[in-house]
């Protein structure tokens, strides 16, 4: 999950839909509460996307955890129904309920059909603000994380990303594993369930994207009644950081035939003037497709990996520019190498002509590709306001792709790449990979 | 470039929550148009006309199951070749060719078809046709190409299945279950036969199985018809047929005499689990009713968690399982499988898990269907035709494997409806049918046993 939350959030940097005829409101109700709408009655239903910024950043040392298991307990119990009686409810109605947890999101979703709207609200209602976090469901569902915690001790892709994660974040809650430790979950109580929910679900904490068939004077009520009864104030988001691991190598010895590689240093703020620059720089880079440099190098021509990427992640407190390859035990050290080499090649001269048109072809031509489907422009939709994006980015998003030119990359490339300072992290039985720890 | 394997267990800790995605393909997407072209490929067209974006997909009737003794992995490896040259483009320029136009694009391979799809604003849908109409015939390997990507197929099997033991065990498993037919080997081949495959194994294959008449074209988004149905003429129609397409016969089962039970030991297992299935029916075109009553059946038993039959049994009242499920892979084209899977609570063991998991089962047959858990999944299916409506390039899919699994377009459209007729009665009979043990395999993963003390 760590690992697809920080390439999801790079993805995501194009991810707003770029239609111009795209009407994208925003929506306040009564008391304030805010929601991004655009309204599509082409289908009758509704994709309701709900956010809540900080969730485990936000937690005490010694109740890692609680939150992730706080939202898995969320439709295991609610106001005078238990776990079979809330899900037999949505489950009447036809609505799919989402309740999940990252590192610093909680996220909600809900596909509601129109004519079940009132009855699926309330419902979702009462997950919101009225969960119970009874015995037999609180017992049940930590044994479940419990059970996630131990297995994912022995994936490669988990123990690469924790590894790096307590280097690259030092001192900081972004070291800590989310789901917590086998100790910290077993030690938790219903009571601390209550403090997560009442610290991490608040209204100064919340953003929503909605998309389907409601309009805007409907939406402001809905709002009312879903979040009207949260508390107003969260528990304090962390501090910024910057990426704290020195260069080298952490070599994390696995009996498995393949090496699995993840590296990061440190990289840019998506305020930065140089940002799209360095957006489009890693495009040519290693940001997907077959026709990445990394691809090429290490996959087209050598054969060495099925897959390399590289990408700018972007966390709320901080920002690093990383990547990820698997190769066999015995190639890692060259696939290792020749990234490397990339690194240096690209801080040195920049992209090429034909490298930057194309770049600039596939990231605005493939832009508008991004919302084909309700669900998804009401996540982008949440995405962007946690990202304080203006509700016009949409409309100029290409134009910032388009500004980029070649001197901008090559000096963004200089300023931000350094083949010494990234950390890997390498889990398998390299071959001639030494550790440097 | 993916591979499409046969359901693996789902996430312990989020159940399934749109399986009626899966369950109800393809019904209320606008307007569907079918054609079969001169030289004797099939079209589909669905309109969607709310974003100006195409989804372009060629589905070939040929997968895994159709390769040849000693020869494992070949329909995935030519997967992969196809994005070197033809006599018209250079290695790499089809995947840059449609980058430059801002489409995405891949390809997959099951045991059952081969698909190669873009997604691409809807005014270059001429240009897919274009290229990918090329490569259906015009291939050109060269040996410093295709070395190359063997080595990236073997990274790949590393990725997906060397690295991780629970996709080790479901490839035991599905060998054991398979002792004649071809879904007994892995879609992408075994290790030690990946690494024979040779350049002339892909030029074989390629002849044998890459032509329009083994071929289906979907078209999903923002298009007409006629204007489809002439670029599909224009690019697709000078292809040319193949004598040597017949009707796939692929070599079946025996009767099952006995009760398979394996026990799969991994030192990197950390959550041991039993999982079974049993050889089931699939959906036949014209017949696809005890499939969809197995359908309802596996939900029913394990499709949902806790309001499932297992997931009230074994995790609510026993308090033995940490989690359950059931599935029923509908979509092949020969007898698949029927599963469920239990993951023990913790001091309960694997035989205490299976013992429960049998008890559920008789209890099951013995109790009957309850109506009102029917009722409310009915009522998910009849939703799913609106919520479907939502996801375009899943009903594309949905036709691709479809008609790639022999169904026809009729088979299709009729399934909701097809699932929504089940009764009670057809459950219990599709049910008692299928839960034989003679013709189940029954596995347990664990860490070695010293390991595990």
């Amino acid at each position: 999950m760590i690992k697809l939350l920080t390439l999801c959030t790079a993805i995501l940097f194009a991810a707003i839909p770029a239609k111009a005829e795209l009407n994208i409101q925003e929506v306040t109700s009564e008391s304030g509460i805010k929601a991004w709408l655009l309204n599509e009655p082409s289908i009758p239903m509704i994709s309701l996307n709900i956010g809540f910024k900080g969730a485990s950043t936000t937690e005490p040392d010694d109740k890692l955890g609680a939150t992730y298991l706080m939202a898995g307990l969320l439709e295991e119990g609610a106001g005078n129904m238990d776990a079979t009686a809330f899900k037999r409810a949505a489950e009447g109605l036809a609505t799919s309920f989402g309740f999940d947890s990252s590192r610093e999101r909680i996220s909600i979703t809900a596909e509601v059909l129109t004519k079940n709207r009132d009855a699926s609200v309330a419902l979702l209602k009462t997950a919101l603000t009225q969960p119970t976090f009874n015995d037999t469901a609180f017992e049940r569902t930590k044994a479940q994380v419990l059970s996630i915690i131990a297995r994912n001790q022995s994936d490669p892709e988990e123990i690469a990303s924790s590894t790096f994660n307590a280097l690259a974040f030092a001192g900081h809650p972004y070291a800590r594993p989310y789901r917590g430790t086998t100790e910290s979950v077993t030690a938790l109580t219903q009571d601390d369930m209550r403090k997560a929910h009442a610290s991490t679900m608040t209204k100064d904490r919340l953003f929503v994207g909605v998309v389907g068939d409601i309009t805007a004077d409907e939406l402001a009520i809905m709002l009312e009644e879903l979040f009207g009864d949260l508390p107003e104030n969260g528990a304090p988001l962390p501090e910024p950081i910057k990426f704290q691991a020195a260069g080298g190598t952490t070599v994390v010895d696995f009996d498995i035939p393949q090496s699995t590689a993840i590296w990061g240093h440190q990289g840019i703020a998506q305020d930065d003037p140089d940002f799209f620059a360095a957006y489009v720089m890693n495009r040519v880079l290693g940001g997907g497709g077959f026709t990445s440099r990394l691809t090429q190098e290490v996959r087209e021509k050598r054969g060495l990996t099925y897959g390399v990427y590289s990408y700018l992640a972007g966390f709320d407190q901080a920002d690093y520019y990383g990547g990820s390859v698997s190769s066999g035990n015995e190639t890692i050290g060259d696939a290792i190498d020749i990234i490397k080499h990339e690194w240096d090649r690209m801080a040195a001269g920049g992209v090429t002509d034909a490298e930057l048109d194309a770049a600039k072809k596939y990231m605005t031509g493939s832009y508008p590709l991004r919302f084909d489907g309700n669900g998804k422009i009401a996540n982008l939709l949440t995405y962007s306001q946690m990202n304080d994006f203006p509700i016009d980015y949409p409309k100029n998003r290409n134009s910032y792709i388009e500004a980029v030119t070649k001197e901008d990359i090559a000096r963004v490339a200089e300023r931000i790449l350094h083949s010494d300072k990234m950390r890997f992290v390498v889990v398998g039985t390299p071959v001639d990979v030494p550790s440097t720890d | 470039m993916a591979i499409n394997e046969s359901l693996s267990m789902k996430s312990i800790f989020h159940a399934v929550t749109y399986f009626l995605l899966t369950l109800t393909p393809a019904f209320a997407i606008g307007e569907v148009t079918t054609y079969t072209l001169d030289n004797g490929m099939e079209v589909v067209i669905l309109e969607d006309h709310r974003a100006p974006i195409v989804t372009h997909m060629v589905w070939y009737r040929v997968g895994s199951a159709d390769e040849a003794p000693g020869k494992s992995g070949i329909a995935h490896y030519l997967e992969h070749l196809l994005f070197k040259g033809t006599d018209n483009l250079k290695s790499g320029e089809f995947s840059e060719i449609v980058a430059a136009n801002g489409g995405t694009g891949n390809a997959f391979t099951s045991y059952d078809y081969t698909a190669y799809y873009q997604r691409v604003s809807a005014d270059r849908l001429g240009l897919m046709m274009k290229i990918e109409s090329d490569r259906m015939q015009n291939l050109k390997l060269t040996a410093e190409e295709v070395l190359p990507e063997r080595d990236v197929i073997i990274e790949e099997r590393n990725s997906r299945t060397d690295t991780n033991p629970n996709a080790l065990f479901s490839e035991h498993r599905q060998a054991l279950m398979y002792k004649n037919h071809g879904y007994g080997i892995p879609v992408i081949g075994w290790r030690h036969e990946i690494a024979q495959l040779t350049r002339q194994d892909a030029i074989d294959f390629y002849k044998k199985y890459y032509a329009p008449n083994n071929a289906i074209l979907v078209v999903a988004g923002d298009v007409e018809p006629d204007e489809v149905l002439k670029l599909a003429q224009a690019h697709y129609g000078p292809r040319i047929p193949s004598d040597a397409i017949k009707t796939r016969v692929r070599p079946q089962e025996p009767p099952k005499r006995a009760p398979v039970h394996t026990v799969f030991e991994d030192p990197r297992v950390r959550q041991p689990y039993v999982i079974r299935e049993y050889l089931s029916a699939n959906r036949k075109s014209g017949d696809q009713a005890e499939a969809a009553a197995l359908t309802i059946f596996a939900e029913l038993l394990g499709g949902s968690g806790v309001t499932s039959f297992l997931g009230q049994r074994l995790q609510l009242e026993q308090k033995v399982a940490l989690n359950v499920g059931a599935w029923h892979s509908a979509r092949s084209y020969d007898r698949d499988g029927f599963g469920m899977y239990v993951v023990p609570a913790q001091n309960v063991s694997l035989q205490e898990a299976e013992d429960a998991l049998d008890a559920a089962l008789t209890a099951f047959i013995d109790e009957g269907v309850d109506q009102e858990h029917l009722d409310r999944i009915k009522t998910q299916i009849d939703a799913s035709t609106i919520f479907e409506q939502d996801n375009q390039e899943s009903v594309a899919r949905s036709y691709g494997e479809g008609l790639t699994t022999g169904l026809t377009i009729q088979d299709i459209q009729d399934w909701p409806n097809v699932l929504a007729a089940v009764t009670a009665q057809d459950i219990m009979d599709a049910a008692r049918n299928v839960l034989d043990p003679k013709a189940s395999v029954t596995g347990w993963i664990r860490a070695p046993q010293e390991a595990a003390k």
